[in-house]
């Protein structure tokens, strides 16, 4: 029966994806887009990818929309009208498109348990985690530990695309009143705002700490912390949430998550153990486990988070006076 | 008792299902805007309110039904105030509702 | 019968997407997106207890804050103005 489940998210998936295509106005595009997350994310729970799907909700439904909207503020709604017919691409994509198929059809079919993933090192991690790590989460274990390479090389490209963005844009300064006119009316939003602030920065640090056992770690609860605070930002202004997070101190934060993971393995290194070989951080390999995966998730979701909030930052400084 | 909480769990889960229904018709059908509004307000309320209640009976009292009660509560939250946000920038961005012509004049 | 109330979900959603292809106005499709998030985080948590992995509801969670903030984004952002006009859309859909 979940198959069935499966084949209907995939059709509605398809579905948006062609009118997200089809569409002129970019705002329109962009709330499609947000429900097209919704969809991904409801199709990796049937899939029990517990992570991937918080992982989606939070990015997809939250902070990529948000950042969205705010080029869309910065820029056009209207995408320009093609300036030829694009039969040419259509045929390049149709005949990618079937050569991919063609190519899927080599694959193990779904759920084999004879595929080459299923046999190489995932009965490893499976088999060992208990006892070398000693988290119950596996998704989190090859994250932060056995992979803790390409987990730092992922926390490196969010870490450049916030310095490519503050490189490009700049952040720009403004003086003047921070309480824009418009804000004075939303006295529900504000109530509202007040509420769940709080509650969404206690969420993201359950999501934070709770990652060795359930789904979440860094990277889920850096962005819904930038979230909260977007929402902070929403409801009382951006001269108000920079009050309470000043763009300096984000710049700071940037790169002192990155520092932390960094500095955990060359503290490994240290102590006689490799690069990032947590078992050396404390007397018994487990507990240095522990301590080393609570280190470096700490710096991914610092890292994730103020590289959010300093994009959200930068696009929303350049917006025209008055319209914060 | 364990077939009553049982028997009402599933009530509550399909009287919440037809809430769900009645909403997304509700919303494809109605004529404009600000009409369509009230068809959300029946999923967000009704609807969630009694799925989410169903599931709490199914799960028995545990850390699950304490989620699914935060669920609830932000649900309630949220969804008045979206809603109210929306409707008050569809009236400042000066979308007129559609109003029946015999009355207008 | 968890089965049953999926599908009427899944049902509720499309009709939630169509009503969001069609527009007319912006206003609607953020309408819509936001049902479609109600419907969602019904659906993971239905989908939890369905395959009796109870930790799925932390998604939910995630879901109920974040549609929340995305939806007075799309308000707050682009302020009341872009979506008095019509879209270019509109002309297609709206019997």
């Amino acid at each position: 029966m979940e198959i069935l489940i499966d084949t209907i998210l995939l059709v509605l998936l398809m579905i948006t994806g062609f009118s997200i295509v089809r569409m002129r106005s970019l705002l329109a595009a962009t709330m499609l887009t947000s429900i097209y997350s919704l969809l991904s994310a409801s199709l990796f729970v049937v899939l029990d990818a517990v992570d991937v799907a918080l992982t989606e909700a939070a990015i997809g439904a939250g902070i990529s929309t948000i950042l969205l909207l705010a080029t869309i503020a910065l820029t056009t709604d209207r995408e320009k009208p093609p300036q030829r017919t694009p039969m040419l691409p259509l045929i390049v994509v149709i005949i990618t498109g079937m050569a991919l198929i063609y190519g899927t059809l080599d694959m193990p079919h779904f759920g084999n348990p004879q595929a080459p993933v299923h046999l190489h090192v995932a009965p490893a991690y499976l088999h060992d985690t208990p006892g070398e790590i000693g988290i119950p989460n596996v998704v989190t274990s090859v994250l932060a530990s056995y992979r803790g390479y390409d987990t730092l090389g992922e926390l490196a490209v969010i870490f450049t695309a916030g310095a490519g963005v503050l490189t490009l844009l700049g952040y720009r300064t403004r003086g003047g009143n921070s309480m824009d006119p418009g804000i004075r009316k939303l006295l529900i939003l504000r109530v509202i705002g007040k509420l769940f602030f709080p509650l969404i920065l206690l969420f993201a640090l359950y999501v934070q700490f709770h990652g060795d056992y359930g789904p979440g770690g860094g990277f889920q609860a850096g962005v819904i912390f930038a979230t909260g605070f977007i929402l902070y930002a929403l409801a009382f202004g951006l001269g108000n949430a920079q009050r309470l997070i000043p763009h300096q101190l984000l710049r700071i934060m940037v790169a002192f998550g990155m520092l932390l993971y960094i500095g955990v393995g060359i503290e490994s290194m240290l102590l006689g153990g490799k690069f990032l070989e947590y078992n050396v951080l404390a007397d018994d390999p487990v507990s240095g486990q522990h301590l080393g995966i609570i280190l470096i998730e700490l710096g991914v979701g610092i890292t994730v988070a103020s590289v959010m909030l300093m994009i959200y930052y930068v696009f929303r400084s350049r917006q025209p006076e008055g319209d914060l | 008792m364990e077939t009553v909480i049982y028997i009402l769990s599933w009530i509550f889960l399909l009287g919440g299902a037809i809430f769900l229904l009645v909403g997304a018709i509700g919303i494809l059908r109605f004529p404009d805007f600000y009409t369509r509004l009230h068809a959300v307000s029946v999923c967000d309320t009704m609807g969630a309110g009694l799925v989410l209640a169903g599931l709490m009976l199914q799960g028995g009292f545990s850390l699950v039904t304490v989620k699914l009660l935060l669920i609830f509560y932000f649900m309630i939250f949220t969804g008045p105030t979206a809603v109210h946000a929306l409707a008050q920038a569809a009236l400042q961005g000066k979308l007129k509702p559609v109003v029946d012509e015999h009355e207008q004049q | 019968m968890f089965i049953a109330i999926s599908a009427v979900i899944l049902v509720a959603i499309a009709i939630g997407l169509l009503r969001a292809f069609l527009g007319p106005t912006l206003y609607d499709r953020v309408l819509a997106a936001n049902m479609s998030g109600t419907l969602t985080v019904l659906m993971v948590a239905v989908l939890g207890f369905m395959t009796g992995r109870p930790e799925f509801l932390d998604i939910a969670l995630v879901y109920v804050l974040i549609s929340f903030v995305s939806t007075i984004a799309v308000l707050r952002v682009c302020g009341t103005g872009c979506g008095a006009s019509r879209d270019p859309e509109a002309d297609s859909g709206e019997g």
